[in-house]
């Protein structure tokens, strides 16, 4: 772990609408690092992970995320090495879970050549020509995180990973943040399983009421 | 492999264009619902083929620009803010996205107008002056509508607004489509002068691009 650190993150604050969600976070993470996030509902771990992925911008403190200010355009620019996967996913129920993947190996522009390998990847080879909404949610996820595989990501941010997962796909998930890390990368894992993400991450930290402890 | 802006415009179009034919929600409610809607008005004012030929290209224009109103209301609850999170994080550019899902929208329009329009010289017996000025009045609707269209979208999906804001935004701003429309249909059919009113589409249609293209990536934002 050397280097400037991929996440830096000084007295930082975020407002949605009139609510502040986040107050005087500080939080640095070096390369190789995991990080388990944890929090009650209503902490603003959601908050924190859509910050660190550069998708809204504080109101309060400034930050760097890969070397882009928080703040200013540099972040498109480092957007494409950040992978983040909700609670929700964030895939299209019309298509196929192939042709998401086509959609973001375009987008990305990585070949599309590696759509049928990230499947493989997540054991769902057999799965490819389903469409997203008649999957279950634990394929759904796997699709997002055969996304990831197919994408070289320097970051990482998991929202309850492990949720919906069968043990084939835990270990699989254990597996891509263990990677991620030995890299070079970083991953945050947010979570309300301490053992769980305990075992696997370098270090914890907790939200309480919009601010890290 | 370096993704060009139009290599991600294209991705969204077959990617809107693949949803939409999955969906059918145009090919078997919009359209549809489209052409009954030109039916119920003989209906309405009884079979008097002069005033029907005489109120069905105004007719016309009325339905294809409520029901391209309606297409922007759909495409603004279209994408989820997960789905949205995903694209951005995939390093799509805010303007390719306005821009692909504007053409996506247009390709929908030009449809409508098609299917719609034959039904309307079936029912209305419209006759067809100048093919051509006709075939670019029905391009700039689509394409001013669905640049209305996507950007109301932008701009409710990046506020608290609802949904229900966007054909209030629509609806007045595509007025002058309307009138240059309906105002080049006559000038073919009288034989005088439509270059002003073209010209009035296609200023719409660059000042809407334009704005839809600077405003994405902050409208992008929260």
């Amino acid at each position: 772990m050397s280097g400037a650190p991929l996440v830096e993150l000084s007295g930082v604050g975020v407002r949605i609408g009139s609510s502040q969600i986040l107050r005087d976070v500080d939080l640095e993470i070096e390369a190789g690092e995991v990080v388990g996030l944890f929090g009650a509902n209503g902490a603003g771990k959601t908050t924190a992970l859509r910050l660190i992925a550069t998708l809204i911008r504080p109101a309060q403190g400034s930050g760097t995320v890969l070397g882009a200010d928080l703040s200013s355009a540099e972040r498109y620019d480092v957007r494409r090495r950040i992978g983040m996967i909700g609670h929700v996913p964030g895939i299209f129920p019309e298509l196929t879970l192939a042709e998401n993947l086509r959609y973001a190996a375009r987008v990305a522009g990585v070949s599309t050549d590696r759509v049928a390998g990230a499947l493989a990847a997540v054991g769902l080879a057999g799965a490819a020509d389903r469409p997203a909404g008649a999957a279950s949610h634990g394929m759904q996820r796997r699709t997002e995180f055969a996304r990831e595989l197919m994408i070289d990501r320097s970051l990482l941010l998991l929202d309850e990973p492990h949720s919906a997962l069968d043990r084939d796909a835990v270990d699989l998930v254990e597996g891509l943040i263990e990677r991620k890390a030995a890299e070079g990368g970083a991953v945050i894992v947010v979570s309300h399983d301490r053992d769980r993400v305990g075992a696997i991450a370098h270090r914890t930290v907790d939200l309480v009421g919009g601010t890290l402890t | 492999m370096i993704t060009g802006f139009w290599h991600q415009v294209r991705a969204v179009v077959d990617r809107d264009l693949l949803r939409e034919r999955r969906q059918g929600d145009m090919l078997w409610i919009t359209i549809p619902f489209g052409a009954i809607a030109l039916l119920l008005i003989p209906l309405a004012i009884g079979t008097d083929a002069v005033l029907l030929r005489e109120i069905g290209p105004g007719m016309y224009w009325v339905i294809v620009m409520l029901f391209g109103v309606l297409v922007a209301v759909s495409r603004a609850s279209r994408e989820t803010l997960p789905q949205q999170d995903a694209s951005a994080l995939l390093g799509l550019d805010p303007a390719a996205g306005f821009v692909g899902r504007t053409v996506s929208s247009a390709i929908f329009l030009l449809i409508f107008e098609a299917v719609v329009g034959i039904v309307a010289i079936g029912l209305y017996d419209i006759s067809i002056i100048g093919i051509g000025w006709l075939a670019l009045t029905l391009l700039l609707v689509a394409a001013g509508l669905a640049l209305l269209g996507t950007l109301t979208a932008a701009i409710v999906n990046s506020s608290s607004a609802g949904t229900a804001l966007v054909p209030l935004l629509v609806a007045p701003l595509s007025v002058p489509l309307l009138l240059g429309a309906t105002q080049t249909y006559d000038g073919l059919q009288g034989g005088y002068g439509i270059l002003s009113w073209v010209l009035l589409m296609v200023a719409v249609v660059l000042v809407v691009a334009i704005i839809g293209v600077l405003t994405a990536r902050p409208l992008q934002e929260t």
